[in-house]
């Protein structure tokens, strides 16, 4: 199966922005299109990723409405949901349909408008894709995070600390990405002393309600150099799924979709977990982000604090983890995520990530949706 | 829909036990065909949270935990509001029906879809 490259890639501004879902999207897309000197009269295939735009603002059929203002017509369209791993799951939909032949070239938009909602309304919004047993005690994704990181601190005696610790270091790396919603340092104490949102969780273990948008543009391994020199490829992607039900997976500190998912990735890919230079996983809590270094086969189960607290994924460490800042700074507007996500790795790859460069020959992006319920995992590497 | 909840685990003739019942056992995709009655048998809390930030409609604080039932030696976890705070892991708690957890009319979820009672869960002294 012939590989897919990676040509183009954009991302907007993330955070609290005046525009609506349509024009952040065609924002995103134009700068995408841009940025590999592609004409959208090209475009075979257009796939927009956005969880909730009917839910948030009243606007449904977004991919037909970003193939007319790209003037991307008549490129085939679809609109790509799996909650907050949609973008994910687009990259995946992308890959599908440029691995395939069905398309020699695909444009992977992915968005969400949310902040002009309060922060109760959003949060459910986001519940709602929660079972009815869930749902009617007024589960929220956040209290998920707080069962799980007090249920992981209990069972590896992990200090409470270490879980600011990651906030510290994702806030560390989110003052030199320009596209971030925070752009400013904070301390274990400031994180350690903010509000409680889920005990043992607070305000700075949680990523804030975003506005913003990032896009893709994938073609053949073999036709990408006709397009430009600057571009990465696609060498593994797996996604699997998890239960609905959140409290029936048998250990609750173990993302099984996120050991599946990256299993298949790195088959793909013919790589392990040794392979990865830098990787950008989904902190949508800090709780996460442990989970998923551990289900990913970065670190053994339970260890996945320690690495933290010996500095191991610090931009200067051996295994950068989230030198964009994360979902944690960057922001997390839903469908966009897990497309910012492969754009930063983009850059790494590049040495095009400025101030945040590390050394990278080959990435890894994990993407989840729910509380662990859908995960992507994309191994990304140079030409 | 109001009073009419049941709390049953449910079972396939493979003996996997789950809560809430799937259409097809999401152990071995077996259908499920007996049910368990847990409104009269106590359960150990495995963890807990207090949630600050709810959502419209629904008590603040909360306090949620997810708890083991023992079933004839097989368990079989649930989720659900606590009455109290104050509740640690390895507590054994019971639980007591409540005929509304939270308000049906005030969240995004359309009120007739689902149940609103329930149960919640009170530690045993």
């Amino acid at each position: 199966m012939e590989r897919v490259a990676i040509i183009g890639a954009s991302m907007t501004q993330f955070g609290q922005r005046d525009a609506w879902i349509r024009e952040l999207l065609a924002e995103a897309g134009e700068a995408c299109l841009d940025d590999a000197g592609v004409s959208p009269l090209d475009l075979d295939h257009l796939y927009v990723s956005n969880m909730a735009s009917g839910e948030f603002e009243g606007q449904t059929g977004v991919p037909n409405a970003l193939a007319h203002d790209l003037g991307a017509l008549p490129a085939y369209t679809q609109r790509i949901d799996q909650t907050s791993s949609s973008g994910g799951a687009g990259i995946y939909a992308a890959w599908q349909s440029v691995a395939s032949g069905a398309s020699d070239l695909t444009l992977l938009v992915g968005g969400e408008k949310m902040t002009h909602e309060t922060t109760a309304e959003a949060t459910d919004v986001i519940a709602s894709l929660t079972h009815p047993v869930e749902y009617k005690h007024g589960l929220t994704l956040p209290s998920f995070a707080g069962l799980t990181a007090r249920r992981y601190l209990h069972e590896y005696d992990a200090p409470r600390e270490s879980l600011a610790k990651v906030a510290v270091k994702n806030h560390r790396n989110g003052v030199d990405n320009p596209h971030a919603q925070f752009r400013k340092e904070v301390d274990v104490e400031t994180v350690m002393e903010s509000p409680i949102v889920a005990d043992p969780l607070r305000l700075y273990d949680f990523c804030p309600i975003t506005d913003g948008s990032a896009a893709l543009l994938f073609c053949p391994e073999s036709e990408a150099k006709q397009y430009t020199d600057e571009y990465t490829v696609v060498s593994g992607i797996g996604g699997a799924t998890d239960t609905h039900v959140v409290h029936e997976r048998d250990d609750p500190t173990v993302m099984g979709a996120a050991v599946e998912s990256s299993e298949l990735a790195y088959n793909m890919a013919e790589r392990e977990p040794e392979d990865i230079d830098v990787a950008e996983l989904h902190d949508m809590f800090t709780i996460l982000e442990f989970l998923q270094s551990e289900a990913v086969g970065f670190f053994e189960q339970g260890e996945g604090w320690k690495a933290v607290e010996e500095g191991v994924t610090d931009r200067d460490g051996d295994l950068p983890i989230n030198t964009s800042g994360g979902l944690k700074s960057k922001g997390h507007p839903l469908g966009a995520s897990g497309v910012a996500q492969a754009y930063e790795l983009h850059q790494q790859l590049l040495g095009n990530a400025g101030k945040r460069q590390v050394d990278a020959e080959v990435a890894l992006a994990c993407n989840v949706g729910g509380f662990g319920n859908c995960v992507i995992t994309t191994i990304m590497e140079q030409a | 829909m109001s009073g009419n909840s049941k709390f049953e685990a449910h079972r396939c003739p493979n003996g996997h036990l789950s809560y809430p019942g799937h259409p097809r056992c999401p152990e071995c995709a077996e259908p499920q065909d007996e049910t368990v009655d847990l409104t009269d048998r106590t359960a150990e809390v495995v963890t807990w949270t207090t949630s600050t930030a709810t959502p419209p409609g629904v008590r603040q604080p909360n306090h949620i935990a997810i708890v083991e039932f023992d079933v004839d030696g097989d368990s079989v976890r649930a989720i659900g509001q606590l009455t109290t705070d104050g509740v640690e892991i390895g507590d054994e708690v019971r639980p007591i029906y409540a005929d509304e957890l939270r308000d049906p009319d005030a969240g995004i979820r359309e009120k007739a879809s689902q149940e609103w009672d329930g149960y919640r869960f009170e530690p045993v002294e």
